[in-house]
């Protein structure tokens, strides 16, 4: 929404905003802790609050077209997207893309935890949108692995709808989240945070039912004579983002293969002239203010990419 | 009353209920779990293996060979995905090379077909990303990939068109034999005998107490269908799920062959758990090799592969560990280890990095070989038991085996009129062109609504899947790829949750991962609770 706005702001006139949701916000719309907007809009807001400003602000320019439960399912080099709608697959032709498409979470698989796969295993997002949107508590007895905001902040919900959270298990020796978020969501509930230790194995057949910790060296491995249990029915996942950018590789775009995020010269560009990208799939930030700032640029450079196609024909 | 029973919904089970669904018979399936394939059938590596591995003389080398022929001329069939892909077994010094005769001289004498040794240069050639150090291999060009879940599911519907029952969440407990006071063929244990399990005691007695009442009113009856002197002896299978009677009976029950045996009074084999672990890749390493990559063998194990999968990841292991219990399906960090390095030897650019999911299986062990045989001492009776690999490939020849043994012992086989061999191929928008994803979308609008975005799987694929059995999610996942790719559910659990929800009328609290006790949320909090 942000790079929309931007963009028409730019002097853009014909905008195409797409989105696979019923609603626009994205991930924004199950934050619905406060905290959002300090540095954009000079106060806290909740997640959906900060969504419904660029909401209505979007909603207010006419030359944005906004069209929801549509679905980018390809992309080429010559900037065509392929979008499904219900009932139909629709081929739009661009002169310039802008991807916001965020970020997806690492999984328990890539943090190489070993033991069962049982029911009780979340990744902290599935569990945060399970309790706020759809309304159901995953689970009772909660070991969190990971100390990013998400982690934090999910510690602190399942302690509010009155679940136990047993313990917060980061292998770094520091938090990756923000400090106020371990202040707010650790400190003030009680819940400990175990900085250096990792998960060895997770035990259970059918739900989980306890993992097994360890205290681990420099190089992260486990230090013997360390290791101790902790029951649990569950265990959350938050363990890190990666940027969603399956749709420019598609098209050609060059993705460093580590973070997966588009190589180029330039802030939002990517290998492909006029493909754009922004917001957690350019790069994972830690504040959605400074994602709107990304995507604001991104906006920006799409209109004067559109100058420079539009003087030359 | 059945004229057979199958106990167990794995490969095997399912070959043989396909098999014996060209016949005019009454055939039920029992499986104890929620959903058909969740026992060894489910994590195994997928080979269609050629037969080369096994000694002459051995039920496992003649069956692999049949079955593997068969496999491909079925999977056409029923339109499954099969690849015929080719394997290589690698020497990595003169000595292996000297081996690879052996096995070659040791496989033709098994008939298997197109064997060819090969050198450095066609290794150069042909499997680009093998070590250097490898020195020659022998050529298996009858190998092939199959997704073996999605096997189990084809067979088993297939069986389901042509007549067959399948119960799930049913489990055997307690099997008697009823012996007709009337009949010639009478066992040499006359006496009717109960044997269960110590824990389930109560519940078969009750449950055979309840049904004696109800005989004791069927025997006054003379429907021959139903038991009482002068229609033969039967058997009496108590159940999770209440009484089934049937005159033949199949111990396919996997890992727990030895439990059902043991109901039947049939102690002389036990099934040992052999652990392995196996490792998946990065989808877009789909290129790391061409052919199925195998070391040498030892006496007892195929060793630790580089696998080609069907859905296009490539995987690596498995691992070969004696564990204690049936039930322990971890993985470790020394499994991780091992499989690591010793893939590294073969195909040194696989990269730790690139593994996105991993798995352990057990293999039902018991002996060198399968034990596939008459129980002569419960006339009826046919135990499938001890299929380690190359139990997924043999599974169609074992169905032809146990149906000869079974036509031996008295089953009476006619063919019916009209047996259902083929089956539509299923359809996946991604795989469709982009015209017939059109018409498609345009015809059912849920073939448009991506459910799961890593994989592309639409609603309607979701509700097919429950349509066609799948209660839990994993049983989604097997059928559609629905939470098996990058973001493994992450985006798209609660949405497929509130599909079998609402699919099958239950409440989302009570959907499972795969089965009772694996439920995924534990409270509901829309009913406003506070
Ligand atoms: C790691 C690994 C890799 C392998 N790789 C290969 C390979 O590449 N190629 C190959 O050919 N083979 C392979 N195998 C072997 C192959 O997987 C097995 O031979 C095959 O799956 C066995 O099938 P099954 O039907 O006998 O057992 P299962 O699939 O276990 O079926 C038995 C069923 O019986 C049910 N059951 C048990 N007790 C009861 C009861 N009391 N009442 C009702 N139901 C009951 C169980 O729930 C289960 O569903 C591999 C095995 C492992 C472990």
């Amino acid at each position: 929404m942000a790079a929309a706005i931007s963009a028409h702001e730019s002097g853009v006139k014909d905008i195409l905003l797409l989105e696979r949701d019923l609603y626009l916000g994205g991930l924004l719309n199950q934050c619905i802790h406060t905290g959002f907007g300090l540095t954009y809009f000079k106060e806290t807001l909740t997640g959906p609050e900060y969504a419904s400003r660029f909401v209505e602000r979007v909603r207010a320019i006419p030359s944005i077209e906004v069209v929801t439960r549509a679905f980018a399912v390809r992309l080429t080099g010559e900037k065509t997207v392929d979008y499904l709608i219900p009932g139909h697959m629709v081929s739009v032709r661009a002169k310039a893309v802008v991807m916001a498409t965020g970020s997806r979470e690492r999984t328990r698989e890539m943090a190489h935890i070993a033991g069962t796969r049982p029911a009780g295993i979340f990744p902290a997002g599935l569990a945060q949108r399970l309790i706020n949107i759809e309304g159901y508590l995953p689970g009772k007895n909660v070991v969190i692995v990971g100390s990013g905001d998400i982690g934090l902040i999910m510690a602190r919900r399942f302690k509010l709808e009155g679940a136990e959270v047993k313990a917060v298990i980061e292998i770094q020796p520091v938090t990756r989240g923000l400090v106020r978020n371990v202040v707010q969501c650790l400190d003030d509930f009680g819940i400990p945070l175990y900085f250096r230790h990792k998960i060895a194995h997770i035990y259970g057949k059918d739900r989980v039912e306890g993992v097994d910790v360890v205290r681990v060296d420099e190089e992260m491995r486990e230090i013997e004579g360390s290791r101790f249990s902790m029951g649990c029915d569950t265990l959350l996942v938050s363990v890190g983002l990666i940027p969603e950018n399956e749709l420019i590789e598609m098209a050609g775009a060059e993705l460093d293969k580590k973070s997966n995020t588009p190589v180029s010269g330039r802030m939002n560009e990517t290998s492909l002239p006029g493909i754009f990208v922004c917001g957690n799939s350019y790069k994972v930030y830690d504040i959605v203010d400074t994602v709107s700032a990304c995507a604001e640029n991104a906006g920006r450079m799409a209109a004067g990419y559109l100058g420079k196609v539009e003087q030359q024909v | 009353m059945y004229d057979l029973i199958i106990i167990g919904a794995g490969v095997i089970g399912s070959a043989i209920a396909r098999e014996i669904s060209r016949y005019r018979l009454n055939v039920a399936v029992l499986e104890k779990s929620e959903e058909p394939a969740f026992g060894v059938s489910k994590s195994n590596s997928g080979i269609i293996h050629p037969g080369t591995q096994n000694r002459p003389g051995t039920l496992k080398g003649k069956l692999c060979v049949q079955g593997n022929r068969l496999t491909r001329m079925i999977a056409k069939e029923l339109g499954i995905d099969f690849k015929k892909v080719g394997e290589l077994i690698v020497a990595l010094d003169n000595d292996e090379l000297v081996s690879l005769s052996d096995i070659k001289r040791e496989a033709e004498a098994l008939g298997v077909p197109g064997l060819k040794l090969v050198g450095r240069a066609w290794l150069k050639k042909n499997e680009p990303n093998l070590t250097e150090e490898a020195v020659g291999a022998l050529y298996a060009p009858t190998a092939g990939i199959i997704s073996p879940y999605r096997w189990v599911y084809d067979l088993l519907e297939n069986a389901k068109a042509n007549g067959v029952e399948v119960h799930t969440s049913t489990r055997v407990i307690g099997i008697r034999r009823v012996e007709d006071p009337l009949s010639a063929d009478r066992g040499p244990r006359f006496e009717k005998r109960i044997a269960h399990s110590a824990e389930s005691k109560a519940w078969v007695e009750r449950l055979y107490a309840l049904c004696a009442l109800r005989y004791a009113d069927d025997r006054t009856r003379t429907d021959p269908g139903d038991g009482g002197p002068g229609t033969g002896n039967y058997f009496e299978l108590a159940t999770s799920r209440g009484m089934f009677r049937s005159r033949f009976m199949v111990n396919a029950a996997g890992l727990y062959a030895d439990e059902v045996a043991r109901m039947a009074g049939i102690e002389d084999f036990v099934i040992y758990p052999r652990k392995g672990e196996e490792f998946i890749l990065d989808k877009k390493k789909h290129n790391l090799t061409r052919h199925l990559i195998f070391p040498i063998p030892t006496k007892t194990s195929k060793g630790i592969l580089v696998i080609r999968t069907s859905d296009g990841n490539p995987m690596i292991g498995p691992t070969a560990q004696d564990v204690d219990s049936k039930e322990d399906l971890s993985t470790s960090e020394e499994g991780f280890r091992r499989v690591l390095e010793s893939v590294k030897k073969y195909v040194p650019s696989i990269d730790e990095n690139d593994i996105i999911a991993y798995f352990a299986g057990l293999r039902p062990a018991s002996g060198d070989d399968f034990i596939i045989r008459h129980e002569d001492a419960f006339p009826g009776m046919v135990t499938v038991a001890g299929m380690q690999s190359p139990g997924l490939t043999a599974a169609p020849a074992v169905a032809l085996f146990v149906r000869d043994i079974l036509k031996k012992n008295g089953l009476d086989l006619r063919r019916k009129p009209f047996f259902r061999r083929w089956r539509r191929e299923p359809y996946h928008l991604f795989s469709s062109s982009a015209e017939a994803a059109r018409k498609m979308i345009k015809e059912d609008p849920a073939y448009g609504d991506i459910v799961c975005r890593c994989e592309m799987v639409s609603s309607k694929e979701i509700r097919e899947a429950v349509r066609r059995g799948a209660r839990t999610l994993d049983g989604i996942k097997f059928r559609t790829r629905a939470q098996a790719g990058r973001c493994h559910g992450g985006f798209c659990t609660a949405r497929i949750l509130k599909i079998l929800a609402e699919e099958t009328g239950e409440n989302i609290t009570s959907i499972t991962k795969r089965g009772r006790g694996s439920e995924i949320v534990v409270r509901d909090m829309n009913d406003g609770g506070c």
